[in-house]
């Protein structure tokens, strides 16, 4: 294996275009040196991109708020003006691994990883964020929901890499939330997580929403009906009851020891409630 | 293929020799001969391997040596002085927060990264910081305990 540090972009591509055998992007390493470690791949190139200083910048402007493809989680967290923006994205990447991985893990990584249970890939779903994606042939965006086609798969060609996250200018009366079910605390892989991203008016109707649901399908979905369920309406009962139903009803989950597709379901409905909620105390909402 | 990687370990400057896909956790040990990086599980669970990289806490069986190229790295060896204990030691020992000793190295980096960001922890926030790190041994309660008094007393000095 040949490991390369680039410290440029343009530098990562060339060795990501022109490497012969497989070839992997580095960053925070938590998914690639363990499946490395066990034997699952064996790159015969590693292009580390921690060394890209662009790919650590966290950066707010008219178009919303950039985070550079190798800015751990950890270094989320404490970007105050992001976590106000977007507490749910922050949130969602705050709850992969220890702290030991925090220092380490991004969520360009996540979504590349390709996990139907990545803990960032909902909330960014729910936030309408973009990846910036580099290549040989320049820059293109694609909508996050687009990157992971299935199980450890992505829409990525040869030689492109993800070199930012790019979320939306963050609306008055607005906020996001993410939530997941696991048996511990800590250190655990989703069974079930809902994110909701929405807007509301100042009679408390809601105007705008997003909803996504992770670990209960190949990839994380979005849930068009659910967001049909709150645009119109404030947060009742009722319109919390159409939520949990259109989620439950989105949900294509796996049968295993951690969940069986019956407790999956029931519980993307009530994760999906609990997240709505959530986002729209963090609005400004009121009954 | 063998690479050189010339780095900062506990204060002083070292070259070691490592392959491109060897990890750090087995650079140190190996090559460096630093054996308080310990190896539980390689997959990055148990945290016995911690280490902290330019200031930041990371399992060293989740980074390859050659990342550390130019970088510092602390390892449990450098905490004391080799004169005294550090006070985390010193507390761990009080309270009697080890047993066997293999997760050892690796809570009083975690607790050491902890510190250095929040002096005064509740103890739910040891507990979080601490999360990366399992203990077959002690039950946990002694290490918090431990932790505790070590940040009472650095709080006082
Ligand atoms: C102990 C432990 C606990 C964990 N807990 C959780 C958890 O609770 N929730 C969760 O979702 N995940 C968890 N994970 C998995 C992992 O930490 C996350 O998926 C993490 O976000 C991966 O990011 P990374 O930067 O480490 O990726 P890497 O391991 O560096 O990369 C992952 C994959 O993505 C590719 N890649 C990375 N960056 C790019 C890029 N910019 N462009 C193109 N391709 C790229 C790599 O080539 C590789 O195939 C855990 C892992 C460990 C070891
Ligand atoms: S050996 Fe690194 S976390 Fe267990
Ligand atoms: S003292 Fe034995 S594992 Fe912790």
């Amino acid at each position: 294996m040949r490991y390369e540090a680039p410290l440029t972009t343009p530098e990562a591509v060339e060795l990501l275009a022109s490497a012969k055998g497989r070839v992997h992007v580095l960053a925070g390493g938590t998914d690639l040196i363990v499946r490395m470690k066990g034997g699952f791949i064996e790159p015969d190139v590693v292009v580390d991109i921690k060394r890209i200083k662009d790919m650590h910048v966290i950066r707010k402007s008219a178009a919303g708020i950039s985070i550079g493809a190798a800015t751990s989680c950890g270094a989320m967290g404490k970007h105050s003006v992001l976590k106000k923006a977007w507490p749910g994205v922050v949130e969602a990447a705050n709850l992969i691994g220890s702290d030991q991985v925090q220092g380490r893990c991004t969520m360009a990584g996540n979504l590349c990883n390709a996990s139907p249970a990545a803990d960032s890939v909902p909330a960014l779903i729910a936030a309408g964020a973009q990846v910036l994606i580099v290549g040989p042939r320049g820059e293109r965006r694609l909508p996050v929901e687009k990157l992971a086609t299935g199980p450890g798969k992505t829409s990525l060609k040869k030689g492109e890499l993800v070199t930012a996250i790019e979320l939306p200018p963050r609306k008055v009366r607005s906020a996001d939330a993410y939530l997941r079910f696991t048996p511990r605390t800590e250190m655990d892989i989703a069974v079930v997580s809902a994110a909701v991203n929405l807007t509301i008016d100042r009679k408390n109707v809601i105007t705008d929403a997003r909803v996504a649901l992770g670990a209960v399908a190949i990839k994380a979905i979005r849930v068009p009906a659910a967001e049909k369920a709150l645009i119109g309406n404030t947060l009742n009962e009722e319109t919390l009851a159409a939520v949990a139903k259109a989620c439950s009803a989105a949900c294509k989950p796996i049968d295993d020891k951690r969940g069986t597709v019956e407790y999956r379901t029931r519980v993307a409905g009530v994760l999906a409630k609990r997240a709505a909620q959530a986002a729209w105390t963090r609005a400004g909402g009121k009954a | 293929m063998t690479n050189l990687v010339n780095t900062n370990i506990n204060g002083d400057a070292v070259g070691f020799a490592c392959e491109a896909d060897e990890t750090l956790l087995d650079a140190l040990r190996n090559r460096v001969g630093l054996k308080g990086v310990k190896e539980g599980c390689g997959t990055g669970d148990c945290g016995a391997c911690s280490v902290i990289l330019d200031g930041t806490l990371v399992c060293s069986c989740l980074v390859l040596g050659m990342e550390v190229e130019g970088r510092t790295v602390e390892t449990v060896e450098g905490l004391s002085n080799g004169a005294e204990l550090h006070t985390l030691q010193s507390k761990f020992i009080e309270h009697a927060a080890l047993q066997c000793g293999i997760c050892t190295p690796g809570f009083l980096m975690a607790a050491k990264a902890l510190l250095k960001n929040n002096p005064d922890p509740s103890e739910e926030e040891i507990r979080y910081a601490l999360a990366g790190n399992l203990c077959r041994c002690t039950g946990y309660d002694k290490i918090v305990r431990a932790v505790q008094a070590t940040a009472a007393e650095l709080r006082e000095a």
